[in-house]
Protein backbone atom coordinates (compact mmCIF):
# COMPACT_ATOMS: atom_id res chain seq x y z
CA UNK A 1 0.00 0.00 0.00
CA UNK A 2 2.70 2.11 -0.57
CA UNK A 3 1.90 3.91 -3.53
CA UNK A 4 -1.44 4.68 -2.03
CA UNK A 5 0.53 7.29 0.44
CA UNK A 6 2.66 8.32 -1.99
CA UNK A 7 -0.45 9.74 -4.27
CA UNK A 8 -1.94 10.83 -1.28
CA UNK A 9 1.28 12.96 -0.33
CA UNK A 10 1.66 14.56 -3.85
CA UNK A 11 -2.24 14.97 -4.21
CA UNK A 12 -2.25 17.35 -0.47
CA UNK A 13 0.82 18.74 -2.24
CA UNK A 14 -0.61 19.67 -5.40
CA UNK A 15 -3.79 21.01 -3.95
CA UNK A 16 -1.40 23.20 -1.68
CA UNK A 17 0.09 24.84 -4.99
CA UNK A 18 -3.46 24.97 -6.28
CA UNK A 19 -4.70 27.39 -3.81
CA UNK A 20 -1.56 29.41 -3.49
CA UNK A 21 0.40 30.10 -6.54
CA UNK A 22 -0.14 33.40 -8.36
CA UNK A 23 -0.83 32.45 -12.23
CA UNK A 24 -4.57 31.57 -12.53
CA UNK A 25 -3.79 28.85 -15.14
CA UNK A 26 -1.38 27.21 -13.05
CA UNK A 27 -3.89 26.98 -10.66
CA UNK A 28 -5.96 24.92 -12.42
CA UNK A 29 -3.03 22.37 -14.12
CA UNK A 30 -2.39 21.94 -10.23
CA UNK A 31 -6.36 21.06 -10.24
CA UNK A 32 -5.45 18.62 -13.17
CA UNK A 33 -2.63 16.91 -11.03
CA UNK A 34 -5.03 16.48 -8.06
CA UNK A 35 -7.37 15.17 -10.33
CA UNK A 36 -5.50 12.41 -12.18
CA UNK A 37 -3.81 11.38 -8.77
CA UNK A 38 -7.19 10.92 -7.56
CA UNK A 39 -7.72 9.01 -10.60
CA UNK A 40 -5.00 6.69 -10.18
CA UNK A 41 -6.13 6.07 -6.21
CA UNK A 42 -8.59 4.71 -7.88
CA UNK A 43 -7.33 2.30 -9.99
CA UNK A 44 -5.42 1.51 -6.90
CA UNK A 45 -8.81 0.64 -4.58
CA UNK A 46 -9.98 -1.37 -7.38
CA UNK A 47 -12.88 0.81 -8.94
CA UNK A 48 -12.05 1.23 -12.85
CA UNK A 49 -15.59 2.44 -13.20
CA UNK A 50 -14.81 5.46 -11.39
CA UNK A 51 -10.95 5.71 -12.38
CA UNK A 52 -12.39 6.09 -16.23
CA UNK A 53 -15.01 8.57 -14.68
CA UNK A 54 -12.71 10.27 -13.32
CA UNK A 55 -10.23 11.03 -15.73
CA UNK A 56 -12.25 12.42 -18.78
CA UNK A 57 -14.19 14.20 -15.94
CA UNK A 58 -10.96 15.90 -14.61
CA UNK A 59 -9.52 16.81 -18.82
CA UNK A 60 -12.84 18.26 -19.11
CA UNK A 61 -12.51 20.63 -15.54
CA UNK A 62 -9.16 21.45 -16.79
CA UNK A 63 -10.51 22.58 -20.41
CA UNK A 64 -13.40 24.42 -18.97
CA UNK A 65 -11.46 26.37 -16.27
CA UNK A 66 -8.73 27.32 -18.97
CA UNK A 67 -11.44 28.68 -21.69
CA UNK A 68 -12.74 30.64 -19.34
CA UNK A 69 -9.11 32.00 -17.89
CA UNK A 70 -8.24 32.71 -20.84
CA UNK A 71 -10.62 34.59 -22.13
CA UNK A 72 -10.12 37.40 -18.91
CA UNK A 73 -7.50 37.67 -16.73
CA UNK A 74 -4.10 35.47 -16.36
CA UNK A 75 -3.09 36.51 -13.15
CA UNK A 76 -4.06 36.95 -9.44
CA UNK A 77 -3.96 40.48 -8.65
CA UNK A 78 -5.67 40.21 -5.26
CA UNK A 79 -2.20 38.24 -3.85
CA UNK A 80 -0.42 41.32 -1.75
CA UNK A 81 1.95 40.47 1.49
CA UNK A 82 1.25 40.55 5.06
CA UNK A 83 -1.55 39.88 7.18
CA UNK A 84 -4.81 42.06 6.61
CA UNK A 85 -7.55 43.14 9.51
CA UNK A 86 -10.20 41.79 7.52
CA UNK A 87 -8.91 37.92 7.20
CA UNK A 88 -8.25 37.71 11.12
CA UNK A 89 -11.75 36.82 11.89
CA UNK A 90 -12.44 34.35 9.20
CA UNK A 91 -9.10 32.75 9.81
CA UNK A 92 -9.80 32.24 13.17
CA UNK A 93 -13.66 31.16 12.74
CA UNK A 94 -12.10 28.58 10.31
CA UNK A 95 -9.49 27.03 12.71
CA UNK A 96 -11.96 26.68 15.55
CA UNK A 97 -14.32 24.65 12.94
CA UNK A 98 -11.13 22.89 11.84
CA UNK A 99 -9.97 21.29 15.24
CA UNK A 100 -13.44 20.66 16.50
CA UNK A 101 -14.16 18.45 13.16
CA UNK A 102 -10.92 16.82 13.56
CA UNK A 103 -12.00 15.84 16.99
CA UNK A 104 -15.40 14.75 15.71
CA UNK A 105 -13.88 13.09 12.99
CA UNK A 106 -11.66 11.03 15.12
CA UNK A 107 -14.12 10.02 17.16
CA UNK A 108 -16.02 9.00 14.29
CA UNK A 109 -13.75 7.00 12.43
CA UNK A 110 -13.07 4.82 15.36
CA UNK A 111 -16.01 3.41 15.81
CA UNK A 112 -16.76 2.46 11.95
CA UNK A 113 -14.53 -0.88 10.70
CA UNK A 114 -10.92 -0.47 9.87
CA UNK A 115 -9.84 0.82 6.48
CA UNK A 116 -9.48 -2.52 4.50
CA UNK A 117 -13.02 -4.51 5.89
CA UNK A 118 -15.80 -3.12 5.28
CA UNK A 119 -19.07 -4.63 6.46
CA UNK A 120 -21.22 -4.83 3.51
CA UNK A 121 -24.57 -5.52 4.47
CA UNK A 122 -26.51 -4.60 1.88
CA UNK A 123 -23.83 -5.18 -1.32
CA UNK A 124 -23.66 -8.78 -0.26
CA UNK A 125 -27.57 -8.96 -1.39
CA UNK A 126 -26.66 -6.88 -4.69
CA UNK A 127 -23.21 -9.19 -5.53
CA UNK A 128 -25.22 -12.30 -4.82
CA UNK A 129 -28.58 -12.06 -6.94
CA UNK A 130 -26.92 -9.42 -9.34
CA UNK A 131 -26.48 -11.52 -12.07
CA UNK A 132 -29.92 -13.27 -12.09
CA UNK A 133 -32.11 -10.80 -11.63
CA UNK A 134 -30.86 -8.10 -14.02
CA UNK A 135 -28.71 -9.92 -16.22
CA UNK A 136 -25.68 -7.50 -16.46
CA UNK A 137 -22.29 -8.88 -15.32
CA UNK A 138 -21.11 -5.54 -14.04
CA UNK A 139 -22.09 -4.84 -10.75
CA UNK A 140 -21.91 -1.19 -10.47
CA UNK A 141 -24.02 -0.79 -13.45
CA UNK A 142 -26.40 -3.19 -12.06
CA UNK A 143 -27.04 -0.96 -9.28
CA UNK A 144 -27.14 2.32 -10.45
CA UNK A 145 -29.56 1.63 -13.49
CA UNK A 146 -31.62 -1.13 -11.84
CA UNK A 147 -31.58 -1.08 -8.47
CA UNK A 148 -30.79 2.48 -7.22
CA UNK A 149 -32.44 3.59 -10.57
CA UNK A 150 -33.89 6.50 -8.84
CA UNK A 151 -30.46 7.91 -8.20
CA UNK A 152 -29.74 8.22 -11.80
CA UNK A 153 -33.24 9.83 -13.07
CA UNK A 154 -32.04 12.34 -10.16
CA UNK A 155 -28.64 12.73 -11.46
CA UNK A 156 -29.82 13.22 -15.07
CA UNK A 157 -32.22 15.95 -13.50
CA UNK A 158 -29.59 17.61 -11.93
CA UNK A 159 -27.28 17.77 -15.52
CA UNK A 160 -30.57 18.90 -17.39
CA UNK A 161 -31.03 21.96 -15.36
CA UNK A 162 -27.02 22.47 -15.11
CA UNK A 163 -26.79 22.60 -18.63
CA UNK A 164 -30.04 24.82 -18.61
CA UNK A 165 -28.71 27.30 -16.37
CA UNK A 166 -25.30 28.03 -17.90
CA UNK A 167 -26.90 28.51 -21.14
CA UNK A 168 -28.88 30.73 -19.95
CA UNK A 169 -26.52 33.02 -17.97
CA UNK A 170 -24.44 33.07 -21.01
CA UNK A 171 -27.19 34.12 -23.43
CA UNK A 172 -26.39 37.34 -24.69
CA UNK A 173 -28.30 40.66 -23.84
CA UNK A 174 -31.07 41.92 -25.68
CA UNK A 175 -29.28 45.32 -26.35
CA UNK A 176 -26.67 43.62 -27.49
CA UNK A 177 -27.65 41.50 -29.98
CA UNK A 178 -29.11 43.96 -31.70
CA UNK A 179 -25.87 46.29 -31.96
CA UNK A 180 -24.19 43.41 -33.69
CA UNK A 181 -26.60 42.29 -35.74
CA UNK A 182 -26.60 45.72 -37.23
CA UNK A 183 -22.81 45.76 -37.40
CA UNK A 184 -22.56 42.25 -39.31
CA UNK B 1 -9.09 31.20 -31.11
CA UNK B 2 -8.45 31.02 -34.83
CA UNK B 3 -7.92 27.01 -34.62
CA UNK B 4 -4.56 25.38 -34.60
CA UNK B 5 -1.56 24.93 -36.49
CA UNK B 6 -2.02 22.32 -39.87
CA UNK B 7 -0.03 19.60 -37.17
CA UNK B 8 -2.61 19.48 -34.41
CA UNK B 9 -5.26 19.53 -37.53
CA UNK B 10 -3.98 16.65 -38.80
CA UNK B 11 -3.90 14.82 -35.45
CA UNK B 12 -7.26 16.00 -34.53
CA UNK B 13 -8.70 15.03 -37.98
CA UNK B 14 -7.37 11.26 -36.81
CA UNK B 15 -7.74 11.19 -33.58
CA UNK B 16 -11.27 12.63 -33.25
CA UNK B 17 -13.05 9.87 -35.29
CA UNK B 18 -11.12 6.91 -32.92
CA UNK B 19 -12.32 9.06 -29.53
CA UNK B 20 -15.97 8.96 -30.89
CA UNK B 21 -15.85 5.40 -31.94
CA UNK B 22 -14.43 4.35 -28.63
CA UNK B 23 -16.70 6.22 -26.54
CA UNK B 24 -19.84 4.61 -28.31
CA UNK B 25 -17.82 1.42 -27.26
CA UNK B 26 -17.82 1.99 -23.36
CA UNK B 27 -21.40 3.21 -23.66
CA UNK B 28 -22.49 -0.09 -25.61
CA UNK B 29 -20.32 -2.39 -23.28
CA UNK B 30 -21.57 -0.55 -20.20
CA UNK B 31 -23.30 -3.67 -18.59
CA UNK B 32 -20.15 -5.75 -19.36
CA UNK B 33 -16.92 -4.03 -19.11
CA UNK B 34 -16.66 -0.99 -16.76
CA UNK B 35 -17.33 2.56 -18.31
CA UNK B 36 -21.49 2.66 -19.09
CA UNK B 37 -23.03 5.57 -19.80
CA UNK B 38 -21.29 8.53 -17.62
CA UNK B 39 -18.13 7.88 -19.02
CA UNK B 40 -18.87 7.41 -22.76
CA UNK B 41 -20.94 10.08 -23.18
CA UNK B 42 -17.99 12.59 -21.60
CA UNK B 43 -15.97 10.83 -23.82
CA UNK B 44 -18.24 11.55 -27.23
CA UNK B 45 -18.30 15.26 -25.72
CA UNK B 46 -14.51 15.16 -25.54
CA UNK B 47 -14.21 14.40 -29.20
CA UNK B 48 -16.41 17.37 -30.44
CA UNK B 49 -14.50 19.76 -28.06
CA UNK B 50 -11.66 18.54 -30.05
CA UNK B 51 -12.83 19.32 -33.26
CA UNK B 52 -14.28 22.34 -32.81
CA UNK B 53 -10.82 23.87 -31.05
CA UNK B 54 -8.74 22.14 -33.42
CA UNK B 55 -10.53 23.78 -36.36
CA UNK B 56 -11.31 27.31 -35.11
CA UNK B 57 -14.84 26.82 -35.11
CA UNK B 58 -15.21 27.95 -31.70
CA UNK B 59 -15.55 31.13 -32.35
CA UNK B 60 -17.35 31.40 -35.14
CA UNK B 61 -20.35 29.11 -33.69
CA UNK B 62 -23.70 29.98 -34.67
CA UNK B 63 -26.52 30.53 -32.08
CA UNK B 64 -28.09 27.04 -34.31
CA UNK B 65 -25.05 24.82 -33.31
CA UNK B 66 -25.88 25.12 -29.44
CA UNK B 67 -29.58 25.24 -29.82
CA UNK B 68 -29.03 22.00 -32.36
CA UNK B 69 -26.85 20.67 -28.80
CA UNK B 70 -29.90 21.47 -26.17
CA UNK B 71 -32.38 20.05 -28.41
CA UNK B 72 -29.98 16.70 -28.27
CA UNK B 73 -29.79 16.75 -24.93
CA UNK B 74 -33.40 17.14 -24.08
CA UNK B 75 -34.31 14.25 -26.47
CA UNK B 76 -31.72 11.97 -24.66
CA UNK B 77 -33.76 13.15 -21.06
CA UNK B 78 -36.69 12.25 -22.85
CA UNK B 79 -36.02 8.52 -23.86
CA UNK B 80 -34.36 7.57 -20.72
CA UNK B 81 -37.60 9.18 -18.81
CA UNK B 82 -39.89 7.06 -21.51
CA UNK B 83 -37.40 3.51 -20.99
CA UNK B 84 -38.40 4.51 -16.98
CA UNK B 85 -41.95 4.83 -17.99
CA UNK B 86 -42.19 1.69 -20.31
CA UNK B 87 -42.07 -0.54 -16.95
CA UNK B 88 -45.44 1.05 -15.87
CA UNK B 89 -46.76 0.89 -19.07
CA UNK B 90 -45.94 -3.29 -18.82
CA UNK B 91 -47.86 -3.60 -15.94
CA UNK B 92 -45.64 -3.44 -12.96
CA UNK B 93 -43.52 -0.86 -11.47
CA UNK B 94 -41.95 2.20 -12.43
CA UNK B 95 -38.79 1.19 -13.37
CA UNK B 96 -39.29 -2.31 -13.70
CA UNK B 97 -36.65 -4.23 -15.34
CA UNK B 98 -35.92 -7.83 -16.20
CA UNK B 99 -38.98 -9.27 -14.93
CA UNK B 100 -40.68 -8.20 -17.61
CA UNK B 101 -38.55 -8.03 -20.74
CA UNK B 102 -36.31 -10.81 -19.78
CA UNK B 103 -32.76 -11.44 -19.25
CA UNK B 104 -31.31 -12.81 -22.42
CA UNK B 105 -27.54 -14.47 -21.50
CA UNK B 106 -25.40 -13.32 -19.33
CA UNK B 107 -21.85 -12.01 -20.47
CA UNK B 108 -23.44 -10.98 -24.11
CA UNK B 109 -23.86 -7.99 -25.58
CA UNK B 110 -27.66 -8.18 -25.76
CA UNK B 111 -28.39 -8.69 -22.64
CA UNK B 112 -29.51 -6.89 -19.23
CA UNK B 113 -33.14 -6.02 -19.98
CA UNK B 114 -33.46 -2.39 -20.04
CA UNK B 115 -29.68 -1.82 -19.46
CA UNK B 116 -28.52 -1.24 -22.98
CA UNK B 117 -31.21 1.47 -24.20
CA UNK B 118 -30.57 2.87 -20.70
CA UNK B 119 -27.12 3.52 -21.23
CA UNK B 120 -27.40 4.83 -24.72
CA UNK B 121 -29.88 7.62 -23.89
CA UNK B 122 -27.55 8.55 -20.74
CA UNK B 123 -24.40 8.71 -23.69
CA UNK B 124 -26.69 10.67 -25.49
CA UNK B 125 -27.67 13.13 -22.70
CA UNK B 126 -24.36 13.49 -20.76
CA UNK B 127 -22.02 13.94 -24.48
CA UNK B 128 -24.60 16.42 -25.83
CA UNK B 129 -24.98 18.38 -22.56
CA UNK B 130 -21.15 18.66 -21.71
CA UNK B 131 -20.84 20.06 -25.49
CA UNK B 132 -23.51 22.81 -25.00
CA UNK B 133 -21.91 23.95 -21.64
CA UNK B 134 -18.31 24.39 -23.80
CA UNK B 135 -20.14 25.81 -26.42
CA UNK B 136 -21.42 28.67 -24.32
CA UNK B 137 -18.32 29.02 -21.65
CA UNK B 138 -16.14 29.21 -25.04
CA UNK B 139 -18.11 31.28 -28.10
CA UNK B 140 -20.60 33.33 -26.57
CA UNK B 141 -19.91 36.61 -27.75
CA UNK B 142 -18.53 38.15 -24.80
CA UNK B 143 -16.01 41.31 -24.53
CA UNK B 144 -12.75 40.11 -24.76
CA UNK B 145 -10.33 41.45 -22.64
CA UNK B 146 -8.19 44.84 -23.86
CA UNK C 1 -7.28 5.18 8.97
CA UNK C 2 -4.58 7.60 7.57
CA UNK C 3 -5.48 7.74 4.35
CA UNK C 4 -9.22 8.68 5.37
CA UNK C 5 -7.53 10.86 7.59
CA UNK C 6 -5.67 12.67 4.46
CA UNK C 7 -9.41 12.94 2.47
CA UNK C 8 -10.23 14.71 5.67
CA UNK C 9 -7.18 17.15 5.21
CA UNK C 10 -8.23 17.92 1.53
CA UNK C 11 -11.56 19.49 2.56
CA UNK C 12 -10.00 21.44 4.77
CA UNK C 13 -7.63 22.83 2.30
CA UNK C 14 -10.35 23.38 -0.17
CA UNK C 15 -12.43 24.69 2.90
CA UNK C 16 -9.35 27.10 3.52
CA UNK C 17 -9.40 28.61 -0.25
CA UNK C 18 -13.05 28.78 -0.02
CA UNK C 19 -13.25 31.42 3.18
CA UNK C 20 -10.36 32.94 2.62
CA UNK C 21 -9.12 33.87 -0.82
CA UNK C 22 -10.80 36.78 -2.69
CA UNK C 23 -10.03 35.75 -6.24
CA UNK C 24 -13.36 34.28 -7.15
CA UNK C 25 -11.58 31.39 -9.41
CA UNK C 26 -9.82 30.41 -6.42
CA UNK C 27 -12.92 29.90 -4.22
CA UNK C 28 -14.27 27.95 -6.96
CA UNK C 29 -11.02 25.64 -7.05
CA UNK C 30 -11.84 25.26 -2.98
CA UNK C 31 -15.38 24.15 -3.91
CA UNK C 32 -13.70 21.36 -6.36
CA UNK C 33 -11.34 20.29 -3.88
CA UNK C 34 -14.01 19.65 -1.14
CA UNK C 35 -15.72 17.80 -3.66
CA UNK C 36 -13.24 15.83 -4.84
CA UNK C 37 -12.22 14.82 -0.87
CA UNK C 38 -15.96 13.75 -0.40
CA UNK C 39 -16.17 10.95 -3.56
CA UNK C 40 -12.32 9.82 -2.23
CA UNK C 41 -13.60 9.36 1.02
CA UNK C 42 -17.00 7.28 0.23
CA UNK C 43 -14.35 5.22 -2.39
CA UNK C 44 -11.60 4.27 0.66
CA UNK C 45 -14.74 3.65 3.05
CA UNK C 46 -15.79 0.83 0.78
CA UNK C 47 -12.00 -0.99 0.06
CA UNK C 48 -11.68 -4.29 0.99
CA UNK C 49 -8.14 -5.75 1.08
CA UNK C 50 -7.00 -7.98 -1.57
CA UNK C 51 -9.95 -8.30 -3.20
CA UNK C 52 -11.24 -7.96 -6.85
CA UNK C 53 -13.08 -4.99 -8.69
CA UNK C 54 -16.53 -5.85 -9.17
CA UNK C 55 -17.36 -6.90 -12.62
CA UNK C 56 -18.30 -10.78 -12.99
CA UNK C 57 -16.44 -12.22 -15.94
CA UNK C 58 -17.18 -16.36 -15.10
CA UNK C 59 -20.37 -16.75 -13.71
CA UNK C 60 -19.91 -19.57 -11.77
CA UNK C 61 -16.52 -18.69 -10.10
CA UNK C 62 -16.87 -17.38 -6.23
CA UNK C 63 -17.52 -13.66 -6.18
CA UNK C 64 -14.83 -11.73 -3.71
CA UNK C 65 -15.48 -8.28 -4.70
CA UNK C 66 -14.77 -4.63 -3.41
CA UNK C 67 -18.45 -2.97 -1.69
CA UNK C 68 -20.02 -1.87 -5.22
CA UNK C 69 -22.37 0.33 -3.75
CA UNK C 70 -20.28 3.34 -2.40
CA UNK C 71 -19.04 3.04 -6.17
CA UNK C 72 -22.36 3.67 -7.54
CA UNK C 73 -23.18 6.54 -5.29
CA UNK C 74 -19.50 8.25 -6.47
CA UNK C 75 -20.29 7.76 -10.20
CA UNK C 76 -23.38 10.04 -10.22
CA UNK C 77 -21.33 12.28 -7.78
CA UNK C 78 -18.32 12.82 -10.27
CA UNK C 79 -20.25 13.85 -13.04
CA UNK C 80 -22.73 16.26 -10.79
CA UNK C 81 -19.27 17.62 -9.82
CA UNK C 82 -18.24 18.31 -13.24
CA UNK C 83 -22.07 20.03 -13.96
CA UNK C 84 -21.64 22.84 -10.81
CA UNK C 85 -18.47 23.97 -11.65
CA UNK C 86 -19.02 24.83 -14.94
CA UNK C 87 -22.30 26.34 -13.79
CA UNK C 88 -19.96 28.69 -11.00
CA UNK C 89 -17.57 29.17 -14.13
CA UNK C 90 -20.18 30.74 -16.27
CA UNK C 91 -21.36 32.86 -13.38
CA UNK C 92 -17.51 33.73 -12.47
CA UNK C 93 -17.40 35.04 -16.94
CA UNK C 94 -20.72 37.10 -16.20
CA UNK C 95 -19.31 38.81 -13.28
CA UNK C 96 -15.49 39.50 -14.90
CA UNK C 97 -17.44 40.98 -18.10
CA UNK C 98 -19.78 43.45 -15.57
CA UNK C 99 -17.15 44.60 -12.98
CA UNK C 100 -13.78 43.91 -14.98
CA UNK C 101 -12.17 42.33 -12.00
CA UNK C 102 -12.40 39.07 -10.01
CA UNK C 103 -11.80 40.23 -6.68
CA UNK C 104 -14.82 39.94 -4.75
CA UNK C 105 -14.21 43.00 -2.28
CA UNK C 106 -14.11 45.30 -5.44
CA UNK C 107 -17.55 43.51 -6.52
CA UNK C 108 -18.77 44.21 -3.38
CA UNK C 109 -18.47 47.65 -3.37
CA UNK C 110 -19.09 49.05 -6.81
CA UNK C 111 -22.82 48.99 -7.51
CA UNK C 112 -24.74 48.30 -10.90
Amino acid sequence: MIELYVLLAAMLVAALVAIQIKDLLAAAVALGIVGFSIAIMFILLQAPDLAIVQIVVETLTVVFFAAVILRTTNTDTTIAGGLKRELVFPTVAYVTFGLVLLVLVGRALAELPSFGSPTMLVAREYIALGLEKTGAANVVAAIILDFRGYDTLGEVTVLFAAVVGVLTIMRRAGRKEQNSEGRD
Amino acid sequence: MRGMSSIVQQIARLLAGVLFLFGTYIVLHGHLTPGGGFAGGVLIAASFILVSLAFGSVEQTERNSYTLSSVVESLGGVLFVSLALAGYVAGTFFFQNASIYGTGNPLQLLSGGIILPANIAIGIKVGAGLFAIFLALGASRFVMKD
Amino acid sequence: MVPLFACLFLMLIGLYAVVTKRNIIRIIIGFSLVEYAVNLFFTMVGFKRDALPPIITDVAQPRNFVDPLPQALVLTAIVIGLATTSMMLALAMRIYEKYRTFDITEIRRLRG
